[in-house]
């Protein structure tokens, strides 16, 4: 549905976006993934036309988004929630933008029903909402007219813990509706668990892409490892049985860090009568994995 | 879920009409006064131009001074006369002072439409002013034939409404002109009261002290060339200064400004 | 927990004024905006002396020292208002006014800080223009041969108040409407829209024609030229002065202390 091709996107001797190619299938989430000033925001920016490419183009559904007539009944667009007139109360924000799709009045109603924000909170002025309002009132715009595909900057940014629950069910439900989502995040957790599809950015060129069973097995191969962590009654006995199958073993807080999966762990404590009371498969091997491949763009040393 | 598509890869536009212009209007007709200072800036508007002929009125009556229908156009010099362009710039730069642009761009991205939207919703308020000031005239023309011993003058022409007209709207439109160049609401307004206030007085000076540009003055200056229209009578020559001038003042920057907005990455 | 945690203030001393003023001052050039705005002034400014410069040597017109300050003074006494005004909105058009008095919550001495920029920068620009009047006046000696030096002390300092006052007279708008584009605009109503109406006022009516002097803060500054003016000029510049500066700046100022910043 979003075809990005060959995009390149320079600020004098500067290199935003490097020669990225990637596509977004529909009835699924993808994630935009990288660290701060990785160029996600530039990508984004070329897709719906507000920053000319340097070189390659961008299609959706098969069109420059130039091309796409009322483009807000197709795309719909999140880029930066407080780039709206501070002036404005919210509910006029979404007036505005349905007067120009040509939606009934009704729809604004609908939207802001669907974000949670309440008819007193809707005669708000901009100026006074909080970040995760703002971000709320970003969301129902791009939703406004009822888009087949979404692009969406850092869309979690500023919600909180029931929010950013409340957004993957929204987006999530979407895209199983048949709707194609790209969102685009710095924070992996956030990412990982509503993404079918991850593509991980840094320095402006793509360094990995793929779901995130595909990643990790990438990362195993790349000799980072897949580990896990477990925590026995008896973690010596534990210990012992996976070192007699030639795994590695190290302690780790109150349990151990493994170098297998998780299932080779289960097994070893069933063939050994050890009572596990936590088994965790390694979540930190994505975590590593982004961190490593972004490492020159990141700005902290990784210890 | 798999990644089979359960929907087509690409979008059907058949069904999708282009954003029609009318729509685009009404959105930025909306725009100009559902903010407090979109509204402050109109209702001043009104009361400065209201505020203006009403001390007009009651100095004539209460000094015998004969004033008629047109005196009262001629004041509103100091209300739409500069409030106006006013409008005209802010119109368009808060749009980029509020980075508003963005949204309005990515539901439309042919900015041609957006911008044209913007300056014919400010054409039209250049009209409503108009319409607003012909009509705060003829009541004050007619308190004033009441009130005072002098019989009112009604020397209403369509001639002198319609320069009238074409005044009000070149004043908006230069400074939708200057905001388009530089897509800044101070800058934009700082150069237009520099343009109207002292320009005029260099470009006199200028002509006084050298020969040779005492003959290309009419040429160049946009505010002197509108006086005929002011004054109500322009010969051939005269209008085509106003439109040589109004080619350097207003077609020129308003050229280089849409050719910028429609290039310009919008942030 | 029992202790009770306060914060040990006793060792870190207020943030002195200086540096207050040191950092307004950095940040009046420091974006394209503001440094452009500055520079402008001097373009400006220089643009036009050289004009003049040209025009007077082709058409062997006299000028003296004292004529390339006026145009000077002319120019700059509409773009320094324009400082006075940016330099206090631009802090509440970019919001950086939360920084700002998160940093040093007694608003009055940012306040002041700013005011006294404003100064800094007015006294910059009367040296440049004075500098460039300098530099026309020997060209022009140098190609006509002769040059009329006139310029005193009382100028320099008329020169120099008038312009500091001008400034003033934008801050204290800014102060007022805290908004920059109302603020130039209310500006340019103030010096450009209001003298004529004031003369016309002046010229139908009687009554108004005896209070004018003392309401009208431009025509009233004229005192300021002339050191043979009179107690009742002076005493109008300073009746006009509270009108139309202490006044808005007064009032701004409250508002600017009890404003909620966003």
């Amino acid at each position: 549905m979003i075809e990005v091709q060959g995009l390149t996107r320079t600020y004098g001797t500067f290199t935003a976006v490097d020669n990225i190619s990637f596509s977004c299938v529909p009835g699924t989430v993808t994630g935009f993934l990288g660290p701060n000033g990785a160029g996600k925001t530039t990508t984004m920016r070329v897709m719906v036309g507000l920053t000319p490419a340097s070189s390659g183009k961008v299609t959706i559904g098969g069109h420059l988004y130039k091309d796409i007539p009322n483009p807000g009944r197709h795309v719909g667009v999140l880029l930066d929630a407080s780039a709206q007139h501070a002036g404005r109360t919210g509910r006029e924000i979404l007036e505005l933008g349905a007067t120009t799709m040509g939606l009934p009045s009704s729809r604004v109603d609908e939207m802001l029903e669907l974000v949670s924000l309440t008819p007193t909170e809707a005669k708000r002025r901009l100026r006074n909402y909080s970040l995760g309002m703002k971000q709320r009132l970003g969301i129902a715009h791009a939703l406004l007219g009822d888009p087949s595909v979404l692009i969406l900057d850092e869309p979690a940014n500023g919600l909180d813990p029931a929010g950013i629950r409340w957004m993957r069910g929204l987006l999530k439900g979407y895209a199983e509706r048949g709707g194609t989502v790209l969102l685009s995040s710095h924070l992996l957790h956030e990412v990982e668990q509503i993404a079918d599809e991850m593509i991980l950015i840094g320095n402006g060129k793509i360094v990995a892409q793929g779901d995130k069973k595909t990643l990790l097995a990438g990362a195993a191969a790349k000799g980072g490892g897949v580990h896990s962590y477990a925590t026995a009654l008896d973690n010596a006995a534990l210990a012992a049985a996976l070192t007699a199958k030639g795994i590695t073993v190290a302690g780790a807080g109150d349990g151990l860090r493994i170098e297998a999966e998780s299932v080779e762990v289960g097994r070893a404590a069933l063939e050994a009568g050890v009572v596990l009371t936590d088994l965790r498969g390694g979540e930190g091997g994505l975590e590593d994995l982004f961190l490593e491949l972004t490492a020159e763009t990141q700005r902290e040393a990784i210890s | 879920m798999s990644a089979t598509a359960v929907a087509p890869a690409t979008i059907d536009l058949s069904g999708t009409q282009p954003t029609p212009f009318s729509r685009l209007l009404r959105t930025e007709f909306r725009k100009t006064y559902d903010t407090r200072s979109g509204l402050w800036l109109l209702i001043s508007i009104g009361i400065v131009t209201a505020l203006v002929m009403v001390i007009q009125v009651s100095v004539a009556i209460a000094q015998d001074i004969a004033v008629s229908y047109n005196d009262f156009l001629t004041s509103t010099t100091f209300s739409i006369g500069f409030l106006l362009p006013v409008l005209g710039i802010l119109l368009l730069t808060s749009e980029w002072s509020q980075r508003t642009a963005m949204v309005s761009f990515s539901l439309e991205p042919r900015r041609g439409h957006v911008i044209a939207a913007k300056m014919v919703v400010g054409i039209l308020f250049a009209i409503a002013a108009v319409l607003v000031t012909l009509a705060l005239a003829a009541v004050c023309t007619g308190i004033y034939g009441a009130l005072s011993d002098i019989p009112a003058d009604w020397d209403f022409g369509i001639k002198q409404t319609s320069f009238f007209l074409l005044l009000q709207v070149i004043g908006m439109l230069t400074g939708f002109a200057f905001a388009a160049l530089l897509l800044n609401s101070p800058a934009a307004i700082v150069v237009y009261f520099a343009y109207s206030f002292i320009l005029p007085t260099i470009f006199g000076i200028g002509a006084e002290l050298i020969g040779w540009f005492a003959d290309i003055h009419p040429w160049i200056d946009f505010n002197n060339a509108q006086v005929p229209l002011i004054d109500g009578s322009v010969s051939g020559e005269e209008w085509a200064q106003l439109v040589v001038t109004g080619i350097i003042w207003l077609v020129i920057p308003l050229a280089v400004g849409i050719w910028r907005v429609l290039r310009a990455e919008v942030k | 927990m029992s202790a009770i945690h306060t914060l040990d203030v006793s060792g870190t001393a207020k943030t002195p004024f200086h540096r207050l003023v040191r950092v307004e001052l950095r940040k009046s050039y420091d974006t394209r905006a503001g440094f452009w705005l500055l520079l402008s002034i001097a373009l400006i400014v220089l643009a036009a002396e050289i004009i003049v410069l040209a025009v007077t040597t082709v058409q062997d017109e006299a000028i003296a020292f004292g004529d390339f300050i006026g145009v000077a003074a002319f120019l700059t006494s509409f773009l320094l208002p324009v400082l006075g005004i940016m330099v206090l909105t631009t802090e509440w058009s970019q919001r950086s006014a939360m920084v700002t008095f998160s940093l040093e919550p007694r608003r009055p001495l940012v306040i002041a800080a700013k005011a006294l920029v404003g100064v800094l920068l007015t006294l910059a620009t009367v040296a440049i223009a004075i500098g460039i009047g300098a530099v026309c006046t020997l060209l022009y000696r140098l190609i006509e041969g002769h040059a009329d030096w006139t310029f005193g002390w009382p100028d320099m300092f008329a020169f120099l108040l008038t312009q500091v006052l001008a400034m003033l007279g934008g801050f204290a708008l800014a102060a007022l409407l805290l908004n920059t584009p109302a603020a130039i605009v209310a500006f340019f109503v103030y010096k450009w829209v209001l003298p004529p109406l004031f003369f016309a006022g002046a010229a139908l009516m009687g009554w108004f024609d005896s209070l004018r002097p003392w309401i009208d803060f431009q025509s009233s500054q004229e005192a300021i030229w002339d050191w043979s003016s009179s107690g009742e000029d002076w005493a109008q510049l300073v009746v006009s002065g509270i009108v139309w500066l202490v006044i808005p700046l007064a009032i701004g100022i409250r508002r600017v202390l009890r404003a909620e910043v966003k």
